[in-house]
């Protein structure tokens, strides 16, 4: 055993209550090194949104105590009641309630079109790291689909499907499946060659092993995929539902932009952000029940 | 239970040959080790047995066939690493062996031969010792406790030729000789034949029936990759009697070891 020289640290500790424990040298360890304690780190962590929080509730203040018909920075108490009201009072002229109605239009679209490209992922990815010939034919195709950038594909889509709901979905499935693909096909082709001999020699074929090896060990990183994923997919269907739609967040927002509605912007931006945050929270869940082995430390 | 054949075997990767005029027999039921310098293609050699690697010349012949060029369930394969699944359990480890031999459109059996494949996985995990593991992923096994599961699974593949690449290398050396044990125990019941490839000349001797020494016998010193390495030294055990100390320095000077107490303490144990 080494030496470590506890023992004479000891006396000094009990001088100051935030010492750490006796026996640990009170040394200034490298920054990589210090760690956070919980509540530090939630303290930590609260510190920007408090900042920005208290930066534009002051500037708010100060602008409406000048003007109170200022639009730019309304007050919290200002975007409430407008949040509330496109969440509780039916509009005028369709009677639906405005936030619900954007909020599926906009879900839908979204989970459809994320859907899709987890498929096409699963499918072409899976067949493109496993097989030889498929990733012959079809990883320099994916490989140039992957950079064209999707949202000059927009007005192409529009086109050639129409302004319905199949430009949007399509554009969100063509945005984000490409990355996805080619990111499983990554993770199949990293599989320790190991593993595919022993399961060869086991009696796998080429399809018990995608249902029995591939599949399984390649769930967690699907999983990674799509929470990566939903970024681009919300930007896609925002700029989607700003061109051409009838409801929608994306739509709601640009179509107020027009009043300066700066209270109905900012909590549906708000809203955006907690309806993103819920979703990779439920993905982040989601792993975990799928593939506890991945997640070693969390239950088992 | 079959014949190993080799016959003028050769490996090139481009230019650099590692494996040159490789020519063995093994009888059904023998134990090969495999020893030789790092590097000198008896892992190679190992693969090519496998199937996850294609010979350049020369024919391997497992039974009466020439083998072919992709793994299969004739031969099981223990290996140092990756050696079990990491997303099953023990027990999953186990029933994934009989589901891979139903071929079935799902990957999987059911029914009346789930419940006998588990039984048979449950006796194995009891064999192997790892009956309290059972539920267990193989991340929470201890690298002896994966070995184990590992030859299990092999096993009940039921395979005609074991192949072991450095099945113990990571171990500790108290584990390694339960190991030891325990290999020689499952060989004694099923009677296949063992292919192993080891860096310890101790553990070649003590459970091998005969030791195989790889090693280049033509040099180039201006192309050091032009000639392969072939089967140097061949030499065969008698499991009654012990190998003589004198045999083991022999091979180890062969190899270049520089732990030679070690490895005669490994035979005699």
């Amino acid at each position: 055993m080494l030496a470590r020289g506890t023992g004479a640290v000891q006396t000094g500790a009990g001088a100051n209550a935030a010492s750490p424990p006796p026996g640990t040298p009170k040394t200034r360890l490298r920054l990589i090194n210090a760690t956070v304690s919980r509540g530090g780190a939630v303290l930590l962590g609260t510190l920007p949104f408090a900042a920005v929080a208290v930066a534009y509730l002051s500037t708010s203040a100060q602008r409406l105590a000048v003007n109170a018909n200022d639009k730019l920075l309304p007050s919290p108490a200002q975007m409430w009641s407008a949040f509330f009201e496109l969440a509780t009072v039916p509009d005028k002229r369709s009677g639906d309630l405005i936030l619900w109605a954007d909020t599926y239009a906009s879900l839908v679209r979204l989970f459809a079109g994320v859907g899709l490209a987890t498929l096409a992922a699963l499918l072409l990815g899976i067949a493109i790291g496993f097989i030889p010939r498929v990733r012959a034919f079809l990883l320099p195709f994916v490989t140039v689909v992957c950079v064209i950038p999707p949202l000059a594909l927009l007005p192409i889509l529009f086109i050639a499907l129409g302004l319905g709901e199949t430009a949007k979905i399509t554009l969100i499935a063509i945005g984000v499946a490409p990355v996805m693909v080619r990111d499983i096909a990554n993770r199949v082709m990293e599989l320790p060659p190991e593993l595919i001999a022993k399961a060869q020699t086991l009696g796998g074929n080429s399809w018990t092993m995608v249902l029995r090896l591939v599949l399984p060990q390649t769930m967690p990183r699907l999983i990674t995929c799509v929470r990566l994923a939903l970024g681009p997919a919300w930007l896609f269907l925002i700029a989607a539902e700003a061109i051409a739609s009838t409801e929608g967040l994306g739509y709601r927002i640009f179509l107020v932009r027009r009043y300066l509605s700066m209270d109905v912007i900012l909590p549906y931006v708000a809203w955006i952000t907690l309806l993103a945050v819920a979703t990779d929270w439920l993905l982040a869940r989601l792993s975990r029940v799928v593939s506890p082995w991945a997640h070693p430390g969390s239950g088992k | 239970m079959s014949r190993i054949v080799v016959h003028g075997l050769e490996k090139s990767y481009g230019d650099a040959r590692v494996l040159e005029r490789v020519s063995v027999t093994a009888e059904p039921g023998e134990f090969l080790s495999l020893v030789g310098a790092s590097g000198c293609g008896k892992s190679t050699f190992l693969r090519i047995l496998l199937g996850q690697e294609r010979q350049s010349g020369g024919v391997v012949v497992i039974g009466d066939r020439p083998i072919v060029p992709e793994p299969t369930p004739q031969r099981g394969i223990v290996f140092q690493r990756y050696s079990v699944f990491p997303h099953l359990t023990a027990l999953q480890n186990l029933l994934l062996v009989e589901d891979f031999r139903s071929g079935g459109p799902f990957g999987r059996v059911f029914g009346a031969s789930r419940r006998s494949a588990r039984q048979q996985a449950e006796t194995m995990l009891e064999r192997v010792g790892l009956a309290h593991a059972r539920d267990l992923y193989p991340a929470s096994l201890s690298g002896g406790m994966q070995q184990r599961l590992a030859i299990a699974q092999t096993l009940l593949g039921r395979p005609q030729i074991l192949l072991l690449d450095e099945p113990f290398g990571a171990l500790d050396p108290g584990i390694r000789a339960e190991m030891h044990e325990l290999l020689i125990e499952l060989w004694d019941e099923h009677g296949m034949t063992v292919v192993m490839v080891t860096h310890d000349i101790g553990e070649a001797f003590k459970l091998g029936t005969r030791v195989l020494v790889f090693d280049k016998v033509r040099h180039d010193p201006q192309f050091p990759s032009a000639y392969g390495a072939t089967i140097t030294y061949d030499l065969k055990l008698d499991r009654k009697s012990r190998a003589s100390a004198r045999d083991v320095a022999e091979v180890a000077a062969m190899v270049g070891t520089t732990r030679l107490d070690s490895a005669i303490a490994t035979t005699a144990s």
